[in-house]
């Protein structure tokens, strides 16, 4: 099963104790790979956050690539930035790993937010197609103010091979997952966290209904529903569809992926609006086993899990820092001076959000379809 | 002119060989009651007398002599007319199992039964025995580590699918209000009726086709299920009406109206419509029939006897032959659309309607016409090996497309436009032809289909039709049904009890729910009917696997 590990805070945070936490779930052999990412980004990165920052691993000849694409695209480069490489036993090191933050082009400078996003979400797509053959040039995110890093091998080792460790690398929210490959080859593109236009989504489970659920987003002809190497792709877009595509607020994603039956829907006040949505989204039902943790592009993290989910993950801490982790032990690490008892643990009906900047903690009730009110007071 | 040559065999005779079942009877057991003789319904068997030649010795010592004995027996007749079909309503007579048809695989059947110039016409589905691309198909996506299984007895689960065409996410009139997503009524945006139905429905067979206690009790049957076990299956009056006390029912929710080129029964149920109480469950319009691809149905002039004729508004006792097209239809673009328009409209819009065609490789032709229409409900196509009361055998044996790749390239062709939630596809034609219900059902599901049909399977397992693939029985089309189904004659079916066949359509149902449970549990779905999860199903055969598009295993 795959670990997942996320914090969300007021202060800078390192990824290495993310990846500590994510250790600590660790139950045996896992090597598949380690993904990170880091939102709001802190130390040399403070000055660039306006740039959008592509992540990827690039050969030499992906290097030329790149630079040939984003020079005819009118993309300029304002700074590159390299993670600390480390040799390290188990993983094998690429070419180059890097992160480049671009200045837009100038025919865009004046286009709107989303125009902005969704050219860079294009282009990112132009540059996976480009490196897919000889894999010469991966590509993760293109986005402001967020790095990705992915590679194979077990994610603690990975952690030290990037040189994590340092310090050098500080963020806001930070999500890692280490990955238990199952079904698929290893890929870093099978790789949680996923990213889409801000939105970016980790799983742990298997998604049974992954197929027809790939066949409809992929129907919907968005440029960016492409990949699909991991079953769990499929959340980080079914998010992006409900949120961005659709404009319903975000604890509708529980009404989305895990519906409520007819009869328990007929008890909400949208109780109209649930029904066509669970007609017309029908195939986006996840149908479970699954735990997800997600970032919107405004900084608000959550997680969600279906009723098969016999355990489920945790979120806690204290207004200012909470982690949201696929298992207690994980937060135990990261947070042990939390109250406890005020640990969420989302069952079915649940869906555990937490604000921008970790402000508090918002507890969705599907089946009543209302925040609960003494919880959110306590935040 | 055969006097001629009393003494001589007759060139023209047929010889028991030559016809597709021999009865085999057996002297030493029978008691002469007769009972089989009365019972068949081809007349295919007759009380006759042969002289026999005995060696007897009665003294003490042997003293052997010639007897001759003249002793009554039960003979099979010659004549291609009275061939014995195989039905074995003989054997079911018979107090000492005496009597019985055996198959004859050298027959020479279809030779000679074109007597008169008639082509030979009979009920049933197509005669292949062999193994169907449905029953090929197995479901090989096992979650045990990776996923854990889910426990069929015990998990929740629902096995429920949509029947209306569902709008795009795209199009759904909904606004955000203080946080929560509201119906936006001012969009006036058309909402199509949907209804949430069990994936399995009773297919079209009329009032008419169907004996009165076979029809009353598949209908019975429904309700019950409805009502008491809470499995929402609908089931289709086939082209003929409905019963005037049902239409006006509440029980009329779980009926699809079928009307087909015929339009028999719709006069009346057009004049019914002010006094229904509940809106019939969807419509179906009839545009063709896997059993016989480009013909119409065929009530005969024996089968329409006065209450028939009365739900029908025809007289009684002439042959209804529905044309092979529906007489207004011009052009799909047109004419269908007007169709479905037109009854919407007679149901206020409230009332799901889609039409049926038979399997064709034009299917997505059909198809791809209804996509762009939005008041198509679905579309209900029907394979090669889907059943009949009445057609020429060789629409039955030779007409039609196969049911998995039609519906296959049909579910592909809506994923291509990204409309495969938009318009279900009902699939029918030999689910459960060798009795594997659910799994047929479910490896169609798996393949794309919304829902399936079954017809002539709910005919064997609740009322024991005879009828198989080796041409047993398959005489529908006389009226003189054995089991008492297809006929209208009171004698042939007093021998059919309503109540028995509502206990087993309940039965089948249950049971097929328990079985789609246990397919699907394993391959870890509960929550959402597995539509189109290609990945679960494999066949062991690579063409087919290229063709359908999903993996091969041996």
């Amino acid at each position: 099963m795959c670990r997942l590990a996320a914090v969300t805070s007021k202060e800078y945070e390192n990824p290495y104790s993310v990846v500590c936490a994510l250790e600590t779930m660790k139950e045996g052999h896992d090597g598949s790979g380690m993904g990170l990412l880091l939102k709001f980004l802190g130390g040399e990165f403070e000055e660039l956050k306006q740039y959008p920052a592509l992540s990827g691993i690039a050969s030499k000849n992906g290097v030329e690539m790149l630079d040939e694409y984003m020079a005819k695209q009118g993309f300029k480069l304002v700074h590159a930035w390299s993670p600390k490489i480390r040799k390290v036993k188990g993983v094998q090191e690429r070419d180059y790993y890097f992160t480049r933050f671009y200045d837009y082009p100038n025919w865009l400078k004046d286009a709107s937010h989303d125009e902005k996003i969704h050219y860079l979400m294009r282009t990112r797509v132009e540059l996976r197609k480009l490196g897919q053959k000889d894999e010469s040039l991966i590509v993760f995110s293109f986005y402001p103010d967020v790095i990705m890093l992915k590679e194979v091998g077990d994610p603690l080792e990975v952690a030290e091979f990037f040189s994590l460790d340092e310090g050098y690398l500080k963020a806001k929210i930070i999500l890692a997952q280490g990955r238990q490959n199952t079904n698929y080859s290893i890929n870093l593109y099978a790789c949680h966290p996923f990213f889409i236009e801000g939105y970016s989504t980790m799983t742990n489970g298997e998604n049974t209904a992954f197929v027809p659920i790939r066949e409809f987003l992929m129907s919907r002809n968005y440029p960016g529903y492409i990949g699909y190497d991991s079953d769990s792709e499929v959340f980080t877009h079914i998010l992006h569809y409900m949120h961005k595509i659709l404009g319903y607020p975000l604890y509708y994603y529980k009404d989305v992926i895990t519906p409520l039956k007819p009869e328990e829907a007929d008890k909400r006040d949208d109780a109209q609006a649930l029904h066509l949505m669970r007609y017309s989204l029908r195939r986006l039902c996840i149908d479970g086993p699954n735990c997800v943790i997600g970032v919107l592009p405004d900084g608000y993290t959550f997680m969600v899990q279906d009723s098969k989910k016999l355990r489920p993950g945790v979120v806690g801490g204290y207004p200012g820092r909470y982690g949201l982790m696929s298992e207690v032990c994980g937060l135990d690490r990261l947070i042990p001076d939390r109250d406890r008892s005020k640990d969420y643990y989302p069952m079915r009906y649940d869906m555990i959000i937490v604000l921008p900047n970790a402000e508090g903690i918002l507890h969705w009730d599907q089946k009543r379809g209302s925040f609960i009110e003494e919880r959110a007071a306590v935040v | 002119m055969s006097t001629l040559y009393l003494n001589k065999p007759e060139s023209h005779e047929l010889t028991l060989k030559d016809f597709p079942y021999i009865i085999n009877w057996r002297d030493d057991r029978c008691k002469r009651c007769g009972n089989c003789t009365a019972v068949c319904p081809m007349r295919a068997i007759e009380a006759s007398v042969r002289l026999e030649r005995k060696v007897v010795s009665e003294g003490e010592l042997p003293e052997p002599k010639v007897i001759a004995k003249v002793v009554s027996i039960v003979k099979q007749v010659d004549d291609i007319e009275r061939y014995c079909n195989g039905c074995a309503t003989c054997s079911l007579v018979c107090p000492n199992n005496a009597i019985e048809p055996v198959y004859n695989p050298q027959h020479k059947f279809l030779h000679y039964i074109n007597a008169h110039g008639e082509a030979y016409k009979r009920g049933g589905r197509r005669n292949d025995p062999s193994l169907s691309t449905l029953d090929r198909i197995k479901f090989t996506r096992i979650s045990m580590l990776t996923d854990p299984a889910l426990d069929a007895g015990r998990h929740e689960f629902r096995v429920r699918t949509l029947l209306g065409r569902i709008l795009p996410p795209e199009e759904l009139p909904l606004k955000v209000e203080n946080g929560k997503l509201v119906v936006d009524r001012s969009s006036g945006k058309f909402i199509p009726p949907v209804r949430e139905i069990f994936p399995i429905i009773i297919g079209s067979m009329s009032v008419g086709a169907l004996s009165p206690p076979m029809w009353e009790g598949l209908a019975m049957g429904i309700a019950y299920l409805n009502e008491v076990e809470k499995i929402p299956v609908l089931m289709c009056s086939g082209e003929g009406g409905v019963p005037p006390r049902l239409l006006k029912s509440r029980y009329i929710k779980y009926f699809i109206l079928q009307i087909a080129s015929g339009y028999f029964g719709w006069d009346e149920i057009i004049h019914a419509i002010p006094e229904m109480v509940e809106d019939p469950a969807a419509i179906e319009i009839k545009y063709g029939q896997g059993a016989k691809p480009g013909d119409g149905g065929l009530l005969p002039a024996e089968k329409v006897i006065d209450m028939i004729a009365q739900i029908r508004g025809v007289p009684k006792g002439v042959d209804l032959a529905s044309p092979p097209t529906h007489q207004t239809k011009y052009s799909i673009e047109e004419a269908v659309a007007k169709m479905i328009q037109s009854m919407s409209m007679a149901f206020g819009f409230r009332v799901p309607v889609y039409p049926k065609i038979s399997g064709t490789r034009t299917a997505r032709a059909v198809l791809n016409n209804l996509a762009r229409n939005p008041y198509a409900a679905a579309l209900y196509i029907d394979g090669e090996d889907g059943g009949t009361g009445a057609a020429y055998n060789v629409s039955l044996d030779k007409m039609g497309h196969p049911i998995a790749s039609n519906l296959r390239e049909c579910y592909l062709d809506l994923v291509k436009q990204g409309k495969q939630n938009e318009l279900p596809l009902i699939a029918a034609g030999g689910v459960g032809k060798t009795g594997h219900l659910a799994a047929n059902a479910a490896a169609l599901i798996m393949l794309g289909a919304s829902a399936v049909a079954i017809g002539k399977y709910i005919m064997q397992a609740a009322a024991g039709c005879l009828g198989d693939e080796y041409n047993r029985c398959n005489i529908c089309n006389t009226g003189k049904c054995p089991r008492g189904i297809t006929t209208q004659d009171p004698r042939l079916w007093r021998r059919l009890d309503a109540d028995r066949v509502a206990e087993r359509v309940v039965e089948v149902f249950k049971a097929a729910e328990t079985e789609l449970k246990k397919i699907f549990a394993p391959m870890g779905r509960s929550t959402e009917l597995p539509i189109g999860m290609s990945d679960g199903i494999s066949i062991d055969d690579k063409e087919m696997a290229e063709r359908l598009q999903i993996s091969y295993v041996c």
